[in-house]
């Protein structure tokens, strides 16, 4: 078995036993990216001369007896919108290619803190607008299951390098599906958390009443430990919550007998690829077996998801966005004429086309005379899908449906048609809206491509999410299957 | 509604972004084509639905009105693409 395919539990408890170092996990991972990375380009920079010298720190204490955190010793990879003092943060954009942040995202220093090590900073769509990794200025991600296909986005690079078996865990961002879309092409588990769980002080922000950031990794329990390391109210982000964290991990108890499931009949309607369906009902059988109930339930605006989506995150982009302007950081245009034709410059020669194009929508939809008819409009249509969820949640614990109405697509597929790129995200963009948690996980395959379903909870109820997701990958094998790499 | 040519460009001078021709001639077609799917939402009445900015019941969050340490000078300048005398130097703002 390989290395990173141990439960945490057992990683730790050959560290106790001094049958293994964080050393030789951390040459592990170095190890396989040196070996899969020209096949899967998942990083865009690598921490390995820090990554080595903290390992041997950590080794001294685990030597001594001294403390140690709640992901001791584990390669972790990091998505490259998160910033990290002293390591290279691009956004995968040639805006931010030389940026070199002067401070830590409070998810990085939790990382830290529970002693995590970072691996390096993975490949994402530029600004995290995409689901395929093409939108990367720098290189496209591939999947490991099948190098010709899209690893997902727009954390491509967390997911496949998980897949990958490069890192023991990544951390992603989400805001419209980008941790779980991903996780689902790559076959493994993804998780969203709730909006305001987890800090978004130091994560690029793209839309910032979306965006949320969340783990990446090989199972559920370990995505239960790393949530555990990373969720808490920061005084450093204005929209975090104050509520409890509890033991996520104590929840895992594999019990979802007299779970109430509703299942909704947009999920899985026209567009869903008949594959995806057949998985995702096998694992309602499985849910049966286990004592949990389902029935179909509606979230009848779920059709105007996409669009409200669209003109929601590409507004909050156009006014996030207007910082890359040249002055204080990140490269700045050559010879201009004056300050704005500086401006202008510099943005047009750092952006790509899908950020260009998203700045104009949503510059569009906040210009005098359309904000009322598109941005607004949107908003009101928002209301109406998170009261579609807080109708269902009346009833049932948890909803239940597809990740993606499809596996992962070849790359340059979908190129040059946004609009049906957009359509992807039909089964996670309602969710992000809401702001409510979900989660992928494997649940089959089809042509060697992974499927994953999703596992959607009510706000703060990451515990029933977690313990469902679990119960299901006790009783299936789906989440045990390698790429061939 | 349908967006023309010179709208592109006067969106692309809001948004400080300088495009080429065939960025604006692809722009407006895409563009178009998007607010022509977004035009669906005009299906639904939510004249009396108030909008949604986030999801969460905070309103006004505050710190405490108390003086912290600024940044050092080294740490802001480090990523200024040019500088000089400790400040960050743009082109002349005033002609």
């Amino acid at each position: 078995m390989a290395l990173f395919d141990l439960r945490l539990q057992e990683v730790h408890n050959q560290l106790n036993n001094k049958e293994l170092s964080v050393a030789e996990l951390v040459d592990a991972s170095y190890a396989r990216i040196k070996e899969t990375e020209p096949a899967i380009q998942a990083f865009i920079t690598l921490n390995e001369d820090n990554a080595r010298a903290q390992a041997l720190e950590m080794d001294k204490r685990l030597q001594e007896g001294g403390e140690r955190g709640l992901l001791f010793g584990l390669p972790a990879g990091i998505k490259d919108n998160i910033v990290t003092e002293g390591l290279l943060t691009t956004c995968a954009s040639q805006f931010l290619r030389n940026y070199n942040p002067i401070y830590s995202a409070t998810s990085a220093l939790k990382l830290k803190a529970a002693d995590a090590v970072t691996i390096g900073k993975l490949n994402m769509d530029e600004f995290a607008m995409g689901g395929s990794n093409e939108n990367s200025s720098y290189y496209p991600t591939r999947n490991p299951w099948n190098t010709e296909y899209v690893p997902g986005g727009s954390s491509g690079g967390s997911a496949a390098s998980v897949a990958a078996g490069q890192v023991y865990f990544s951390l992603g961002s989400d805001t419209g599906g980008s941790i779980r879309q991903p996780a689902a092409y790559c076959g493994i588990v993804g998780l969203k958390p709730t909006y305001g769980l987890v800090s978004r002080f130091g994560l690029v922000a793209f839309a910032s009443s979306l965006d949320q950031i969340g783990p990446l990794t090989k199972n559920v329990e370990d995505a239960a430990y790393v949530l555990q390391a990373i969720a808490g109210y920061d005084k450093n982000d204005s929209t975090s919550a104050n509520v409890e964290i509890p033991d996520y991990t104590a929840a895992l108890t594999g019990d979802v007998k007299g779970l109430r499931i509703g299942v909704p009949k947009e999920y899985l309607g026209a567009g869903i690829d008949p594959r995806v369906k057949e998985a995702v009902m096998n694992a309602l059988k499985v849910y049966e077996s286990l004592g949990a109930t389902w029935e179909e339930v509606s979230l009848p605006h779920t059709e105007y998801a996409i669009a409200a989506y669209y003109l929601l995150a590409s507004s909050e982009a156009s006014s996030n966005l207007a910082r890359f302007d040249g002055v204080r950081y990140g490269v700045r245009a050559d010879n201009p004429d004056n300050l704005i034709d500086m401006y202008r410059k510099s943005r047009s020669q750092g952006f790509g086309p899908e950020v260009k194009r998203r700045i104009m929508l949503g510059t569009y939809a906040l210009s005098s005379g359309y904000y009322d008819a598109y941005y607004l409009k949107a908003q009101k249509v928002r209301t109406l899908i998170k009261g579609d969820f807080d109708n269902v949640f009346k009833q049932y614990d948890l909803i239940i449906g597809p990740t993606a109405p499809t596996p992962a697509f070849r790359i340059g597929e979908q190129v040059g048609d946004p609009l049906t790129m957009y359509l992807n995200d039909i089964c996670t963009i309602p969710v992000s809206l809401a702001g409510v948690p979900a989660i992928s996980v494997p649940c089959g395959t089809a042509d060697g491509l992974p499927i994953g379903l999703q596992i959607i909870g009510k706000a703060f109820d990451e515990t029933t999410v977690l313990r469902a997701a679990h119960a299901f990958e006790a009783h299936t094998d789906h989440h045990k299957l390698r790429p061939q790499l | 509604m349908s967006i023309t040519l010179k709208d592109v460009e006067h969106v692309a001078n809001l948004a400080r972004l300088a495009l080429t021709d065939a960025e604006k001639a692809q722009f407006t077609d895409q563009l178009n084509a998007i607010l022509k799917y977004a035009e669906k939402l005009n299906e639904l009445d939510t004249d009396n639905v108030e909008p949604t900015t986030h999801v969460l019941p905070i309103t006004n969050v505050l710190r405490d009105d108390e003086c912290r340490e600024s940044l050092p000078i080294e740490k802001v300048l480090l990523n200024a693409p040019d500088e000089e005398d400790g400040q960050i130097k743009v082109p002349a703002v005033l002609e």
